[in-house]
């Protein structure tokens, strides 16, 4: 068919379409067809609109093939309305589809062009820790406190006799210089830095009432020099029961059941007899380590014992109705075997890598 | 106490191919820690062989010295050498040049051969010297490890041997020993000898023990000994200071006899180092028994012994060559002519044996252990006896110590014993103890049978005789340490063992969980790890320089607790601030390449009070009055807990896109905030002054009420420089005991208005010496109960803004509880915040 020039229609082709009949159904139909092929050419939203705007369009055929009905015999009207409604039906489902998969693959290559990479994020809040042996106290203190014990804290800078004569050193006995004592000056003022937390122990009971479940952790000095298994200062955690008819089966019980929270169920202590003017009879502790470095192995842990009764009577505490036991371990020492750490002086240097490496867990 | 095998074997069933390691492991389980083990063949291998001198030849050298060329044979007569190694020559017969002199030909001496190492790394080849090959060393005791001796070379005939020729000389010299290393806790005086230990072995092992004081059977005296009078009048705490003095005499020792090698080796073994036959008869004694001796050249003695406390101003040559001056508490031995020992301590020079001497008279007294241990710390003489003496020795041993003391004298010095003996003293009473039958099963928790009870008891020496409630116990001599039934109760779990103990575990009453205090602490902490802080534990050890600093705003000194026996006397005062510490930490980060720091600490501070302890302190097993706790809790210094943090750098690390943020004075002052936030308590921050922080970059913080809470801000410039610390590094502390204890208990619900906010900014110009939180204070008071919140925005001076002054925006939030505000109202509201803070601060809006 000839394709005669239409002045009304602005195409963007070179080529001008032309308008056919509105009663026209091949003429119509091609039209359709012009207009659905252009749309599944468009390969993108631009393209479609191009697209839309040539082919429903003001100036398109179908449009104006759809405005030159109302020129038509009232015969004509009924064919040519039913046509051109069922034709731009098709037009407009057709665009409408096309329309959804584009703006779909649209929204697609925006996601694939907006890719970072993630592995050069850069860290915008620093990751603070606490200091591994900070966070070790408190894990053993949850334990007990699990337990229904509870927690005793008391000074470092001490009375020489809640450190020693409240726990039955005597005066001139050797084991009073054992423990390596930092006194404050003058001398006879007797106050030093506590040597362990066991004056806490002593606090503990002229402050409360029997029975007594406590835990004691906390900061403890001897004049040690620095190496890489001892420090001047370092930490503690003691453990004291008075009750009625309290045993050394149940000292054994409590350390049994502790050292299975902190080593896992493998875990087992062992006692071995030992002196400790504060306890009789004393044992040293020894820790059945599951997971020692090198295989499992028996650890010296600390000390123990069933508490001493002068201890108990500089307490106001009868001996003859009440019994106890304490317990004290090092918490640098347990730090040390249980995460395998090599030398003190990580643990007191501060150096940031020691503590960021352990968070905020132990 | 270090323990020779052969020695314990003597008394000990110790199989013969136990190790150190074995025995200690035994050891072990009653009670003794393990310490080491020593090994002469770690240090000295062979072949060490008797040899027997054929030859010498004297050269002189150009030096003057004379060399002896020796032939030395090596194997016996007619024998073929078997060993085989470089220089050693098969024909039995080495070649050996010898710079001593004490030997002659037909001599047997020790021969170390090439290819023996000796202590030291000492190894033994043929060599060229003096212009011949010497294939080996005629050895001394001290180069073999075993002495001291410095006569030369051990010539064997002179200690009493006369081994065939080609004897291993290590076997002869006791040199495969090997000793076991146990530290002994001070309540066990009794394992500071082999007798002590041996039991403890026969304890551990179930195996027969001869008590070596039953070997000794003590002579009869014949007539009294040397004159001795015991007269202590001031004994401490009342007790005799000596309770035993047993003498006696040995005549006709020849001083030139040597130690024979079995004696040496176990006395180097043990730790004791040979120095004559004499004095190691002395040593031997007491490693064997446990009774320190004491010996005097009978000869320099004058007339009578007294033991008595020194008088004022009395002074004493001790055998150390030193001068010392007596206190009136020292216990004395002293002869008619003034001090002649420190009882228990040491001897004095003028009665010390020497080489010469051929008369010893012999002491084996029993002393009062607290006079010795305070005249031992008073000389600062520690010693193998007073170690023995302050922890208490046998009574009983004095006599069989001190004769077998004789013996050993007698057999190996060529002395001959006096029956002439003194014994001064009265024995203590017996130590009963009262051991009620089910005690110790009571209290340990096993049901102890009445067999096991007695069979322990037996075995560590005691005596029993049955009571109607249980057992009257009768503690044997060498357990001093043995006073009550919970004592008695350790022996019979240990002896059974402590491994029979069963587990059970005790229910506590129900607990109160974490006090306030206790939760509050660990909430902060972790709540200053979460915001970016690592947590550092520094020292507590300051200078004075550094208190003084930081301990006060304003300078001048700051009481501070001083340590006695600091580590370094320049750290010798506690800290009165966390800071010093903390910023050490920084350095030593920052020096190790950490530019980026956010440091914090949570610790005690210790402040002293007007009263710095108690002149004196309670008794132990009593519960002191409560006037006296009182006096000893007024005594401490009052300790609160700081928390303390400093920044530098940046508060995250550089990266792709991403500009960090440097710390400033802010970041300090936004901890402290943060601490009071958690805390619910309001903390009032003022322009502060602090010696240690910049003069204009201060916040003093305090309570509502006044009470002091701490500084933040950026630290001084100059200080920074004199730390060697990055400049502007910004740092808090504040005493965190005093916001736990502001802490509300309860706290109120707010009630929350679901009405719209309306929101009005205002700019207002005022001087530049009004501070922001002033003005903000006056907005708040003046626009009244309908302002929610009000922030600071902005602060600006410049362009537009008159000198000397600057603008600050503030964003205001008003709300009504009930129902939605007018914009009228909220404007007047802000008219009224405006109003006030003109008339307070003369501020004009923009």
């Amino acid at each position: 068919m000839s394709e005669p020039t239409n002045p009304e229609v602005d195409v963007l082709d070179a080529q001008t379409p032309v308008v056919p009949h509105p009663t026209d159904e091949a003429g119509i139909d091609t039209a359709v067809q012009a207009a659905l092929a252009a749309f599944a050419a468009a390969t993108n939203l631009d393209e479609l609109k191009t697209a839309r705007l040539a082919h429903t369009g003001e100036k398109s055929p179908l449009s104006l093939a759809n405005r030159s009905i109302g020129k038509l015999d009232k015969s004509e009207k009924a064919v040519a309305g039913k046509l051109m409604g069922a034709s731009r039906g098709r037009v407009n489902k057709a665009l409408a589809a096309r329309t959804e998969v584009l703006e779909a693959e649209d929204a697609a290559r925006i996601l694939v062009e907006e890719t970072v990479d993630v592995t050069a994020a850069p860290r915008r809040r620093r990751a603070g820790a606490r200091h591994p042996l900070s966070t070790l106290q408190d894990r053993v203190s949850d334990i007990f406190v699990g337990m229904g014990w509870e927690i005793a804290e008391g000074p470092e800078v001490e009375s020489e006799w809640f450190n020693f004569d409240a726990l039955n050193f005597a005066p001139d006995h050797p084991a009073r210089e054992m423990q390596d004592t930092f006194f404050i000056d003058p001398v006879d003022s007797h106050l030093l830095l506590r040597t362990h937390t066991s004056p806490v122990q002593v606090r503990s009971m002229l402050e409360r009432e029997v029975p007594i479940y406590v835990l004691c952790p906390g900061r403890v000095y001897r004049t040690d020099e620095l190496d890489a298994t001892h420090t001047p200062v370092f930490h503690q955690f003691e453990g004291l029961a008075i009750d009625k008819n309290l045993t050394m089966a149940d000292l054994r019980g409590t350390l049994e059941h502790f050292a299975r929270q902190m080593f896992g169920e493998d875990a087992s202590i062992r006692l071995r007899p030992n002196f400790f003017p504060f306890t009789e009879p004393s044992a040293e502790l020894d820790i059945w380590h599951p997971g020692a470095k090198g295989g499992p192995r028996w650890i010296e842990w600390g000390g123990c014992g069933m508490v001493n009764p002068n201890v108990l009577r500089a307490a106001g505490i009868d001996p003859e109705e009440y019994s106890g036991f304490a317990f004290g371990m090092g918490v640098e020492r347990t730090l040390m075997f249980r995460n395998e750490v090599p030398d003190m002086h990580d643990m007191i240097e501060g150096d940031i890598r020691f503590s960021e490496h352990f968070g905020m867990e132990i | 106490m270090r323990i020779p095998l052969s020695w314990l074997r003597e008394y000990a069933q110790v199989p013969a191919e136990a190790t150190a390691e074995d025995v200690m492991a035994e050891l072990v389980k009653v009670g003794l820690e393990e310490e080491d083990v020593h090994r002469p063949t770690d240090e000295i291998s062979g072949p060490i062989v008797v040899g027997q001198v054929l030859s010498i030849v004297k050269e002189e050298q150009t030096n003057g010295k004379t060399i002896n060329w020796c032939q030395v044979r090596v194997v016996p007569e007619g024998q073929e050498q078997t060993l085989t190694h470089e220089g050693i020559d098969p024909s039995g017969v080495q070649g050996i040049i010898c710079g001593a002199h004490n030997f002659v030909v037909g001599d047997k001496v020790v021969v170390t051969l090439p290819g023996a190492v000796l202590p030291g790394d000492f190894k033994i080849s043929a060599r060229q010297t003096y212009g011949h090959l010497s294939a080996g060393m005629i050895a001394s005791v001290r180069e073999l490890g075993i002495g001291d001796d410095h006569d030369g070379i051990l010539v064997l005939s002179r200690i009493g041997l006369d081994p065939e020729l080609g004897t291993d000389a290590m076997e002869l010299l006791g040199l495969y020993d090997q000793a076991a290393e146990i530290n002994v806790t001070p309540d066990r005086s009794y394992a500071f000898s082999i007798r002590g230990v041996a039991r403890e072995f026969a304890h551990a092992t179930g195996t027969a023990y001869t008590d070596p004081a039953s070997l000794v059977v003590v002579d009869e005296a014949t007539a009294p000994g040397h004159p001795v009078v015991l007269a202590d009048t001031a004994g401490i705490y009342g007790k005799d200071g000596c309770d035993r003095f047993v003498t006696r005499k040995v005549t006709n020792i020849d001083p030139s006899l040597p130690t024979p090698p079995w004696m040496a080796s176990r006395l180097s073994l043990a730790g004791m180092r040979s120095i004559s036959l004499v004095v190691d008869i002395s040593n031997y004694v007491m490693l064997e028994l446990g009774q320190p001796l004491h010996f005097y050249d009978a000869d320099k003695l004058t007339g009578t012994i007294t033991v008595r406390r020194a008088s004022e101003g009395e002074t004493l040559a001790t055998l150390d060559g030193k001068t010392r001056k007596l206190n009136v508490e020292d216990l004395l031995i002293t002869d008619e002519s003034g001090a002649i020992g420190i009882a228990g301590v040491m001897g004095g020079a003028s009665t010390e044996v020497s080489d010469a001497t051929t008369t010893v008279l012999i002491e084996a007294a029993h002393f009062e252990p607290i006079s010795i241990a305070r005249s031992r710390r008073r000389h600062k003489l520690p010693s193998e006896a007073s170690k023995r003496f302050e922890r208490g020795v046998d009574w009983e041993i004095a006599d069989e110590a001190a004769q077998r003391a004789v013996n050993l004298l007698v057999e190996l010095a060529g002395g001959t014993a006096t029956t002439e003996i003194t014994d001064a003293g009265t024995a203590p009473a017996p130590v009963v103890i009262d051991l009620p039958a089910g005690f110790a099963s009571a209290l340990i928790g096993i049901d102890y049978t009445e067999d096991q009870i007695i069979w322990a008891l037996e075995e560590i020496g005691a005596s029993i005789d049955k009571s109607a409630t249980g057992y009257l116990v009768t503690a044997p001599s060498w357990r001093p340490d043995l006073e009550t039934k919970q004592d008695l109760t350790e022996e019979i779990a240990r002896l059974v063992g402590y491994d029979k103990i069963p587990a059970t575990l005790p229910t506590a009453p129900p607990g109160r969980g974490y006090s306030r205090v206790q939760s509050q602490r660990r909430r902060v902490v972790a709540a200053l790890a979460d915001s970016g802080l690592t947590e550092v534990l520094a020292y507590p050890f300051v200078t004075k320089a550094q208190n003084d600093t930081f301990g006060a705003p304003v300078t001048g000194e700051v009481p501070a607790v001083k340590l006695n026996n600091p580590m370094s006397s320049e750290f010798g005062f506690m800290r009165t601030s966390l800071l010093p510490g903390l910023l050490n930490i920084a350095r030593r980060n920052h020096g190790r390449g950490f530019r980026d720091l956010a440091l914090f600490e949570s610790g005690l501070v210790f402040l002293p009070g007007e009263t710095l302890g108690t002149a004196s302190i309670p008794p132990l097993a009593i519960k002191p009055s409560d006037a006296e706790l009182d006096a000893l809790y007024a005594g401490l210094p009052h300790q609160p807990t700081h928390i303390a943090a400093v920044l530098t750098g940046h508060d995250s690390p550089v990266a792709a896109e991403h500009t960090p943020r440097v710390y400033d004075w802010a970041d300090a002052l936004d901890i402290a905030k943060l601490v009071s936030d958690i805390l619910g308590v309001e903390v009032v921050v003022a322009q502060g002054t602090h010696q240690a922080f910049h003069p204009g970059r201060t916040a003093a913080l305090s309570l509502r009420d006044g009470t002091q809470v701490g500084f933040a801000g950026e630290l001084h410039p100059k200080l920074l420089a004199e730390l060697d610390l990055p400049e502007r590094t910004v740092a808090m502390e504040i005493d965190v005991d005093v916001l736990f204890d502001a802490a509300a208990d309860v706290i109120v619900a707010k009630h929350i208005s679901t009405f719209p906010i309306s929101t009005q900014d205002v700019a207002l110009v005022v001087e530049q010496g009004v501070v922001a939180s002033d003005v903000l204070e006056a907005l708040r008071e003046g626009a009244g109960e309908l302002l929610e919140d009000i922030a600071l925005f902005d602060v600006y001076s410049g362009t537009g803004i008159e000198d000397g002054k600057k603008s600050l925006a503030f964003g205001l939030r008003f709300r009504a509880t009930d129902r939605t505000l007018t914009a009228d109202e909220a404007s007047e509201a802000r008219a009224g915040a405006v109003a006030l803070a003109a008339e307070r601060f003369g501020a004009v809006q923009r």
